[in-house]
């Protein structure tokens, strides 16, 4: 049985997935995206312990009563790609247990394993950062192939997919770039939900205690209004609130 | 027998006998159907309800006590009668004859009555002095019979809040009967009760019994009395929902005229009303909004009720709390949920009167609840914050489907039970003691067995384990002894006439004991168990602070470590108070529940090795500690939901604060998640949870402009409040709590 490493556990998620989810937070991180609200999560092992699934399952297990038909377990970070054969385990063990897995991840590595571990996932909560290459080169590090690539996977399998994005104004707040979200999710039929995400400041604290700069500090935060603007473009994406497993 | 009040009812054995159950099973239906049934307020409603709010601000302005009459001890008849507004009202009756002028009641002692008065304003009248002269009260008998051990117990605060100058409360009388019977028929089984009680032989237990007969057929009578004071007969059956809701409000309002107990609850009226609403809207005598409304004036009346208390009394009790506790919901034995159209209305209450923290409505939730209902109740809850929970699934199978809630977390059979209060005991405070050898630094009193302080430089979980063994049998004994006492007085001097005429003359009694700091004592332990605490002396040599080092588990994480460390404490207590007999062969119970004397609990221990410094409040209830929770909410749901309710049979609190966005984006999802937490939740065999869905900034802009917020409940353990009707120092304590936010 292998071993992960883990930031953290939040018993009670209810934003990240359906219903009622256990929400695992793996360390480490290959991106470095300037709107991170958890940078306390890239270094390879930083404050984390090593876990292993078999722990995980035990923990998820306490919390079985609160899944009902929707909930279950959902893997976050970091990213849960950099520890793929530790995070099928936990998912494999979480199936066997009747426990819905979801995976939310910035779809930013492909391999072997990781498609192993598409194998035992529910759904997929991908991050599509930005609709333009340029903006993904220059605040995420990476090219927007890979999350697309790893969508076209995704729409192959048929794995339920909610695509998220960060609004953060200035830089992805216009209704071109909706546009855009709209299409992509349009293409794949796997996706039947996208969420916009309002860009918040509160992880300041936590750039401040790491004594890294926070490269989005200066950067305006969106109102409810301004998303719900937003969601309005999106169609039946942003009306389906409550996704089926 | 029959009646013509019941025709329409479906027969059976609640006419051969008192049996309140019997008839609401046989007649109820059950609804599993949705709220847009609900009718709002009536124009009535609104303006009657504006009236009363009006005497709220009028009573805020004077301090919290808008008027005492000081010249009449409250009892049933010696008011004449009061109105809000007469022509308007559709429910009458007032404690006294104004409303929220509040009555005396000096049988449970006249000493806090004489400083209540004092503290707003008034004197209690010469006449009522002269009276009680020659009178004995409760807290004259009581102090006559406590020992010096017992004495300087409650004055170092090991056990506080005992009812030994007031009312004792937490006695439901079945205040359906009335409607249901009427009084003369009531009167009728007393009397054969009585009269075949002289066939057996006379004993202390006998003689008790018969004389407390004789004072409840003659309370019923006043009843009688009152009731016609208004111009109401309620000798026989009502007969109609109006009668049933009205004859039921005297009942209650008769017991809240003779006794100011701390806790006054109601029981579990909504469904029995509904089958009288049901039979008046088949007949066509009633309409939907005509019910909301009928429920509506009634509730208002639950509303305005008031006891006067002291200053002392209100920072154990904050917020002038009558626990005009009210059971919704729940399942019948059947399996048919007693979720009706009324359950409903009842809720409903909230949004045609706003929130409001009584009468305290508590939701006895099953797995088996519709639906639609358990949404409805989560949208209440998240609207309002003024309902809480309690586990039908767990309580049913030891109390059947006819029982309820006194206070706030206490079951009982209604009718048929009744318990005998004994507010708590101190555990950090006790742990303090026990390492001190009979030593309470915070005020510097000697009690208990007299040892050395424990030795050494760091604290050993086996050395202060063993401490406790001796310490634990020692105040479990001292408590069930002062709680005798307290009981027997309170018989004497002061008994519940007009509730338990509304009782069978056969009652089992629970002895309801209490802890406060489980989650201190808990991880003071886990404190010493797992990290360094070094111990700090004074000059005297006794232990005042501790110096803890290292890591440690803490309850509320759903670490079994530290959380099996709660559990077999509550274990411990209550094993240990069962080895001392009770008054009147009472069951021994335990509640892990503080009311708000958490605040007042902790300010009078020292610092313990969990870190908390001296003066600090404990959590409330069975709660962990504020912020030590690492995992999130469902990890501290489970951490509390590992105490046994075997263990603590009455009750065990747990006061839950999450902000809106913690339980989902979109308020039908708020709204789904809320549900699945409570199922899951008591899937786990929880006891209780009050719920609020609030952020913290909502209560520090209510702390700095509380005229703003006049009406802003929140539930705090085991009721609900208005936040601007706790003393500073709980509202602080209150905005300190956890609140789990989204991540």
């Amino acid at each position: 049985m292998s071993k992960g490493y883990i930031h953290s556990f939040q018993s009670l998620g209810t934003v990240d997935g359906p219903g009622v989810r256990f929400v695992v937070f793996f360390q480490g991180c290959n991106l470095r995206c300037k709107c991170c609200h958890n940078p306390d999560t890239w270094a390879k092992v930083g404050d984390s312990k090593l876990f292993e699934a078999s722990e995980v399952l035990r923990r998820v297990l306490r919390y079985k009563e609160y899944f009902k038909d929707n909930g279950g377990i959902t893997l976050s970070g970091g990213e849960p790609l950099l520890q793929p054969n530790f995070a099928k385990e936990i998912f494999a063990l979480c199936k066997e247990n009747g426990i819905n897995t979801c995976l939310d991840t910035s779809g930013s590595i492909i391999n072997n394993d990781v498609l192993a571990l598409l194998d035992v996932t529910d759904r997929v909560l991908l991050d599509v950062k930005y609709t333009e290459n340029s903006l993904y080169l220059e605040n995420v590090g990476c090219s927007i192939n890979l999350p697309l690539e790893f969508l076209g996977i995704l729409n192959e399998r048929n794995i339920s997919t909610t695509l998220r994005q960060v609004i953060i104004p200035t830089v992805n707040d216009s209704i071109e770039n909706i546009n855009k979200l709209y299409e992509i999710a349009k293409s794949h039929k796997c996706v039947d939900k996208v969420e916009l995400l309002p860009f918040r400041k509160i992880c300041q604290t936590k750039y401040d205690e790491m004594n890294i700069p926070f490269s989005f500090a200066a950067l305006p935060t969106p109102t409810k209004k301004d998303i719900e603007h937003l969601n309005s473009f999106l169609f039946e994406y942003a009306l389906n609130t409550s996704p089926s497993v | 027998m029959e009646s013509k009040n019941w025709i329409g009812f479906n027969k059976g054995l609640w006419q051969e006998e008192i049996n309140v159950r019997d008839f609401i099973q046989s007649n109820y239906n059950e609804y599993t159907g949705d709220s847009s049934f609900l009718s709002g307020a009536t124009e009535r409603t609104n303006a009657l309800m504006k009236k009363v709010e009006g005497l709220f601000a009028l009573e805020r302005q004077f301090g919290g006590v808008l008027d005492i009459d000081t010249a009449t001890v409250s009892s049933l008849t010696s008011y004449s009668p009061g109105y809000i507004d007469k022509e308007n009202e559709i429910i009458v009756g007032m404690q006294t004859n104004r409303p929220l002028k509040r009555g005396v009641n000096p049988f449970g002692g006249i000493r806090m009555a004489r400083q209540a008065c004092k503290a707003y304003g008034y004197k209690l009248s010469d006449k009522i002095e002269e009276e009680f002269r020659y009178r004995t009260t409760h807290n004259d008998g009581v102090f006559r019979a406590y020992t010096d051990e017992m004495r300087a117990a409650r004055k170092c605060h090991v056990i506080t809040g005992l009812p030994d100058a007031y009312g004792r409360g937490r006695i439901i009388g079945d205040y359906r009967r009335v409607a249901l019977y009427g009084v003369d028929k009531l009167i009728e089984e007393k009397q054969k009760d009585k009269a075949m009680l002289s066939t057996e032989s006379f004993d202390t237990e006998q003689i008790r019994l018969d004389e407390e007969l004789f004072q409840q057929i003659a309370f019923l009578g006043y009843m009688k009395e009152m009731a016609m004071m208004y111009g109401f007969d309620i000798s026989l059956p009502a007969q109609n929902a109006k009668e049933a809701i009205q004859w039921t409000y005297f009942a209650y309002l008769a017991s809240i005229k003779e006794q100011n107990g701390a806790a006054m609850s109601l029981g579990r009226v909504s469904t029995f009303f509904d089958i009288y609403i049901e039979r008046d809207i088949k007949n066509g005598t009633l309409t939907e909004e005509g019910a909301q409304e009928l429920m509506d004036d009634f509730v208002m009346k639950l509303r305005i009720a008031r006891h006067l208390r002291t200053p002392e009394y209100n920072e154990l009790f904050g917020g002038d709390p009558m626990w005009i506790t009210e059971a919704v919901g729940g399942v019948g034995e059947d399996g048919r949920t007693l979720v009706t159209k009324n359950s409903f209305r009842v809720l409903n209450t909230l949004y045609t009167l706003g929130s409001s923290p009584e009468p305290n409505l508590t939701v006895l939730w099953s797995k088996n609840l519709p639906e639609n209902f358990k949404k409805f109740c989560a949208k209440v809850s998240k609207d309002t914050n003024s309902i809480q929970y309690e586990n039908d699934d767990l309580m049913r199978p030891i109390y059947g489907d006819d029982y309820a809630i006194a206070c706030c977390v206490s079951a009982m059979k209604v009718g048929k039970q009744m318990q005998f209060f004994g507010a708590r005991c101190n555990l950090p405070k006790l742990m303090l003691i026990a390492i001190n050898g009979g030593y309470d630094t915070s005020s510097n009193i000697h009690i208990g067995p007299q040892m050395p302080v424990l030795e050494g430089d760091k604290l050993t979980f086996e050395a202060v384990m063993e401490r406790l063994d001796i310490y634990l049998p020692w105040l479990s004994h001292l408590y069930v002894n002062t709680m005798n006492i307290i009981h027997y007085m309170h018989d004497k001097y002061a008994y519940e006439k007009t509730q338990m005429a509304l009782h069978d003359t056969t009652v089992d009694r629970f002895m309801a004991f209490g802890v406060a700091g489980l989650s201190v004592i808990t991880d003071s332990l886990s404190a010493i168990k797992y990290a360094n605490v070094k111990p700090i002396r004074n000059e005297e040599g006794y232990i005042v602070e501790f110096e803890t080092t290292g890591e440690f588990p803490k309850y509320g994480n759903d670490d079994d470590r530290v959380d099996l460390i709660a559990k077999d404490m509550t274990r411990k207590v209550i094993t240990e108070l069962r080895k001392t007999k009770t008054y009147r062969n009472a069951i021994h119970t335990l509640s892990v529940l503080t009311i708000t004397s958490n605040v007042m609990y902790g300010k009078n221990t020292a610092a313990t090795p969990d870190g908390r410094k001296a003066g600090e409040p404990f959590a409330p209830g069975a709660n962990p500690m504020h912020n030590r929770e690492e995992n999130g909410a469902l990890a501290s749901l489970n951490s509390v939901a590992k105490l046994s309710y075997d263990d603590c049979r009455d009750g065990i609190s747990n006061t839950f604060s999450i902000t809106p966005d913690a339980l989902g984006k979109t308020n039908d999802e708020q709204i789904d998640n809320l549900v699945t937490i409570l199922d899951g939740y008591f899937a786990k065999m929880a006891h209780h949870i009050n719920v609020n869905v609030m952020t913290r900034e909502t209560l520090m802009k209510a702390y700095e402009n509380p005229e703003e917020y006049p009406n802003l409940t929140i539930r705090v353990s085991g009721y609900a409040v208005h936040f601007n009707k706790l003393s500073r120092e709980q509202q602080r304590e209150v905005i300190s709590r956890t609140f789990h936010e989204a991540i």
